[in-house]
């Protein structure tokens, strides 16, 4: 099962014109950005978007590589704004107000990566959620691979799949409350852990850590990428 | 007559042969496994949040720490996003370096392996032979980087130095005549490149040596010829990688299929399985380590013959030289720039997959066009593999669960993140 001696501009131009086709419907996206292929389909179609694309002959997408979750809260927020002088200096640029994006109907998106050993491409696959009811169909039954994913996803996002088997939290302890990987919670978490010797045994305690910025996040407007950042490579 | 039940059994986190802090919750009937439930995590470091608040160089550490038996190659996926973000390409010498010690990286990850996963079945000369290997290629990481494990020595943009000159010597001490640390330094009168030309040429020999311990041992065989069965339509659904697929059957390589850096020059092969059994994932790793010198030769041959910068010059991303801070401004002010507030990436995302020892290791980089990354995600080969501990335990023995996990090749690092 060669990729018949195509270049990967090929194959990839062959199944960019095979999405269009597929999926031109309301809802449906194609983007090709830097040599990938982007589907974005939406939330209530992605089981049978799936199973097709597993199935379909033009496509044979018959490993699912990874699913994860991202949250766009504070998707393009910079800590750090250099027009006005400060007068409170370092502090400020730990504080920052949830400028969270809209009405919150975009908040979460499920990111699927797909590759096909028998052609030999790859897809990802995102899927928009929003911030009340970030729900979402489980794949487990298209690609056995998606469990734990999507188990991890549940975990650390808070992302919902619905029909998956078992769908437990994965890599935070037992009993752990919240969605570590959401914007608005804080790196340093909620609560801490300490063995207490008159009680014999590990209590839990609210955090004593501080939350401190070290370098501001900060978005420059940089010309050399307003053309496709090839400029960078002189 | 007493009630005949199923057993519960708990494997692990501190199971000498769970490799690492895996729990295992096994049900049993008898000896035979119904059910296996790994529960993990319990090294969750929250590697990605983490990255998340730093700006990308300062990340490429952690990834060292992500698959603790392969360093480097987590190093390449990650610094390959930030380059494909950027758009920048790293000379050609550095890209040699790296595939140079992708290499070094995978033989030195499947001699551990190989040690440990022997040593697991009941076998404890293999793993002081592949130790003793070990210790040199460790020396190799320590010559170009400092370090004998977290070696940090990738950047966007090429690697952090050129190679050195001169490779460390032993001296006589107290524990060692000064005899004994004449005998060691025998091979590192040389260069570095000198020193790892005598590695590869004596090398395959040991592999023999290694093989000459298992591939015909009767022991060996029967522990893992027919254990953990995985026929090539499981491996894909069940997303397998690395030698996980090979040993299932599928010729699929990302350093061949998807080359990156320049593993499109140098000349190969790809070992295949044929049974999907943990002997057949022996087999396949063992060449494998075989094929990883012959691409470290061809390496160490070009390398000898094309000095060059091993840095891209674009100093928005690589730090200016020293001795031009001293009297350029502009490299003073580069150098502040980037060391206080690091680069700003295009925004957009991106996912870069290398070919790491355990399998496809990729990193998914979503950014805003900031200073630190907005999402990473890091794909972890094991990952998927110890997903797939139930359907692969499920009707064997409570003994081959442990040559099940050791021909699965985990690591806890990446696995937990």
């Amino acid at each position: 099962m060669t990729a018949k001696a195509k270049t990967p501009t090929e194959r990839l131009d062959g199944l960019e014109e095979a999405l269009r086709e597929a999926f031109a419907g309301e809802g449906f996206d194609v983007v090709r950005s830097r040599g990938e292929l982007n589907l974005t389909v939406p939330r209530d179609q992605v089981l049978a978007v799936m199973r097709r694309l597993r199935d379909a002959p033009e496509f044979r997408f018959d490993q699912c590589i990874d699913v994860c979750g991202v949250d766009y809260l504070h998707y393009g927020c910079s800590e750090w704004a250099t027009g006005a002088a400060s007068s409170s200096g370092f502090g400020r640029a730990a504080a920052r107000e949830d400028a969270s994006a809209g009405d919150g109907t975009r908040r979460f998106q499920a990111v699927y990566h797909l590759q096909s050993v028998a052609t030999n491409t790859r897809l990802r696959v995102k899927a928009w959620l929003d911030a009340g009811e970030p729900i979402v169909d489980s794949v487990v039954d298209v690609w056995r691979s998606a469990d734990w994913f999507e188990r991890e996803a549940f975990d650390m996002v808070g992302i919902l799949f619905a029909g998956h088997p078992d769908l437990r939290r994965i890599l935070t302890d037992y009993g752990f409350i919240g969605h570590p990987f959401r914007k608005d919670f804080p790196l340093s978490g909620h609560v801490e852990m300490r063995y207490d010797p008159e009680q014999q045994r590990v209590v839990y305690e609210p955090v004593t850590v501080e939350p401190r910025t070290l370098v501001p996040r900060v978005i420059r407007e940089d010309n050399r990428y307003q053309t496709g950042g090839d400029a960078a490579s002189g | 007559m007493p009630e005949i039940r199923n057993y519960t059994l708990n494997f692990g986190p501190q199971h000498p042969a769970a490799h690492g802090v895996l729990r295992l919750v096994l049900e049993l009937d008898g000896e035979v496994v119904v059910r296996a439930d790994p529960h993990i995590g319990l090294l969750h470091r929250g590697t990605e949040k983490l990255a998340e608040s730093k700006p990308y160089n300062q990340s490429i550490g952690y990834m060292d720490r992500l698959d603790y038996m392969s360093m480097l190659c987590n190093e390449h996926g990650y610094v390959m996003a930030i380059e494909r973000l950027l758009g920048i390409e790293p000379p050609v010498r550095a890209q040699y370096i790296r595939v140079m010690y992708d290499e070094i990286t995978r033989v030195l990850n499947h001699l551990l392996w190989l040690g440990t996963h022997a040593l697991d079945v009941g076998a404890m000369t293999v793993f002081l032979y592949c130790f003793r290997e070990r210790e040199d290629l460790i020396d190799c990481y320590e010559a170009v980087s400092g370090s004998r494990m977290h070696a940090t020595y990738y950047r966007p943009g090429g690697v952090y130095r050129d190679l050195p000159g001169k490779m460390p010597e032993y001296q006589p001490t107290q524990m060692r005549s000064a005899r004994e640390a004449e005998r060691r330094n025998e091979a590192r009168k040389g260069s570095l490149l000198d020193f790892i030309e005598d590695f590869t040429s004596r090398f395959p020999g040991l592999v023999d040596e290694y093989e000459t311990l298992l591939t015909d041992n009767r022991i060996w065989k029967q522990r893992t010829v027919g254990i953990g069965v995985v026929s090539p339509e499981r491996a894909l659904q069940l997303g397998f990688s690395g030698p996980m697929l090979r040993g299932s059957g599928f010729a699929w390589d990302l350093r061949k299929k998807q080359p990156y850096a320049v593993y499109d020059r140098v000349d190969f092969d790809i070992p295949v399985g044929r049974t999907g059994d943990s002997y057949d994932r022996y087999l396949v790793r063992i060449e494998e380590m075989r094929q990883s010198n012959r691409i470290i030769r061809q390496c160490v041959d070009w390398l000898r013959r094309n000095p060059g910068p091993v840095m891209v010059e674009n100093h928005k991303i690589a730090p200016p030289r020293r001795v031009g801070m001293k009297e350029d401004m502009e490299a003073l002010i580069h150098h502040f720039k980037l060391f206080t507030e690091g680069y700003c990436t295009p925004p957009g995302e991106v996912y870069a997959a290398v070919e790491a020892p355990k399998g496809e290791f990729g990193i998914y980089l979503v950014s805003d066009g900031a200073n630190k990354p907005y999402r990473v995600k890091i794909r972890a080969p094991g990952f998927a593999h110890l997903a797939a501990m139930d359907e692969m335990a499920r009707g064997h023995m409570i003994a081959d669960v442990v040559a099940i996990i050791g021909s699965m090749d985990i690591v806890f690092g990446e696995i937990d993140r």
